[in-house]
């Protein structure tokens, strides 16, 4: 069964890594680290927007923050970003910030 | 005997730099976001003088100067308030002030640095000399004692200070008279989620941005006692707003005459609006969603940036017919401009591309490109003798 789990991660981490070209990994590093950081801190430590910490995310799914990031937070600055990102782009950043990158 | 002789020789060439002596009227400092550092420029020969580093968590910072305009008080994310001497290029002071914190402003006579804050959220204001804390205003609200962030802080003629507090929906007005006792007088519903503001360039109109609804909400001070008035409200586009992928900011460079040019939040215009009658006169279609409007000196053109995805643009109007006059790529990311104290040119900072861009702004050429790391904000030290700024 757990090797069943560790096939099924790798795949989904290579489908990711396949879909995004190196370049647009550097542009998406960036533009996490820039433009998320412009209300949530370049530290992601939180500003106008909540703080996105690993540990700050611990009681957060994945889906949520797709959800969030995809269509926005109601009421609050946090706007819907699906124009701009592809679903799967929204999973890498969301790798990304598992991993306090 | 020797000895005594040589020392005046060994002294001479520290003498000579020594009284190389030098105004501040054309320096100004630029941000370096992600690297916690700032660039000290020189606008008339187009250059950077120096590099001071060591001052934390850049990713929001603004910039005020002292009215002498040796020294500028860096405002950064991370709470910290740094002081640092522009013509020796060296931090002078710095203390942690708050957990995070988004702006500040400098009193009417110079002595009182007040910083706007988001945790703990509220005001604080320091000694311009020594940063010691003077007083503390807590950005406190409703029956519960919620906290509140505070956004739009600026000072106001008499010894006042204006800010927006931001889920608290309120504006308040803080009379520093006594810096160690400010008086603070609260408006309270002015409108949903007051979140930038500014203040009209003789410093009597406080204008805060609404991010909750439509319409801006007005404070005349010099009739404090009226309260505070919904403006341009009623004029309501039906058509559907688009996400905010950056929050405009509002500034006192954005009046010119009568006029008032603010971004419609949301929409790829800019509102003008008339001072005499606050009625709403034009919707101007640009290129984004405005972040920056920025009327040059003579008040006859304005320059604008945009948020994602139109930041690479830069759009230059004339104000007299309120017509776009030409759109200029500037490159990826173009995150500030500042026009220089007459306004023959303007700096923009270029982030994604680390580099600054100067401007004719008459020619609309490009006249020179600085290298910085990942700029953001220039501030010039002109900005000493603003009101508001």
């Amino acid at each position: 069964m757990k090797i069943y789990c560790l096939i099924g991660l790798l795949l989904s981490i290579l489908t990711i890594a396949n879909a995004i070209s190196p370049n647009r990994e550097i542009e998406l590093k960036n533009f996490l680290e820039q433009d998320c950081g412009s209300c949530h801190g370049m530290t992601l430590q939180g500003g106008l927007g909540t703080p996105l910490t690993p540990q700050a995310l611990l009681d957060k799914s994945n889906d949520y923050l797709k959800t969030i990031i995809l269509y926005g937070k109601p009421t609050t600055a946090m706007p819907a970003w699906k124009s701009l990102l592809t679903e799967q782009e929204v999973d890498f950043i969301i790798q990304m910030l598992r991993q306090g990158k | 005997m020797f000895r005594f002789l040589l020392i005046p020789f060994l002294l001479f060439p520290l003498l000579t730099f020594a009284v190389e002596l030098r105004g501040t009227g054309d320096l100004g400092v630029v941000i370096e976001r992600a690297t916690g550092s700032i660039l000290i420029i020189e606008t008339t020969h187009k250059k950077i003088i120096s590099k001071v580093e060591g001052l934390g968590d850049l990713s929001h910072a603004s910039v005020v100067f002292s009215r002498d305009e040796r020294f500028a008080y860096v405002f950064g994310r991370d709470g910290g308030l740094t002081k640092v001497d522009i013509l020796e290029s060296k931090i002078v002071n710095r203390i942690m002030q708050s957990g995070n914190s988004i702006g500040g402003a400098i009193s009417q006579d110079g002595k009182i640095i007040a910083v706007s804050n988001y945790t703990p959220g509220g005001v604080k204001l320091f000694d311009s000399e020594t940063l010691e804390q003077l007083a503390e205003i807590p950005a406190i609200y409703g029956e519960q004692n919620q906290t509140s962030k505070t956004v739009g802080l600026v000072d106001a003629p008499n010894q006042k200070f204006v800010t927006s507090v931001f889920e608290a929906n309120e504006i308040w007005l803080i009379d520093a008279k006594e810096s160690k006792n400010p008086k603070v007088q609260k408006f309270k519903n002015v409108g949903k989620l007051p979140y930038d503001a500014l203040i009209s360039n003789e410093g009597r109109y406080y204008i805060a941005g609404l991010f909750g609804e439509d319409g801006l909400a007005l404070l005349d001070l010099w009739y404090p006692e009226q309260g505070v008035q919904k403006i341009v409200s009623t004029l309501k586009k039906e058509d559907e707003k688009l996400p905010i992928f950056k929050m405009p900011h509002l500034e006192g460079f954005g009046v010119a005459g009568d006029y008032i040019f603010v971004p419609a939040v949301g929409r790829h215009e800019i509102l003008v609006i008339d001072k005499k009658t606050w009625q709403e006169i034009k919707r101007i279609p640009v290129s984004g969603q405005p972040i920056f409007i920025r009327v040059r000196p003579d008040q006859r053109q304005m320059w604008v940036n945009f948020a994602l995805p139109n930041n690479e643009k830069v759009q230059v109007l004339d104000i007299e017919t309120l017509q776009i006059i030409k759109t200029l790529e500037v490159g990826k990311a173009v995150l500030h401009l500042e026009f220089t104290p007459r306004g023959e040119e303007i700096w923009l900072s270029v982030r994604d591309e680390n580099k600054l861009v100067v401007y004719n702004t008459e020619t609309l050429l490009e006249t020179a490109t600085l290298p910085a790391d990942k700029p953001s904000g220039i501030f010039l030290t002109v900005r000493a003798h603003y009101i508001g700024l």
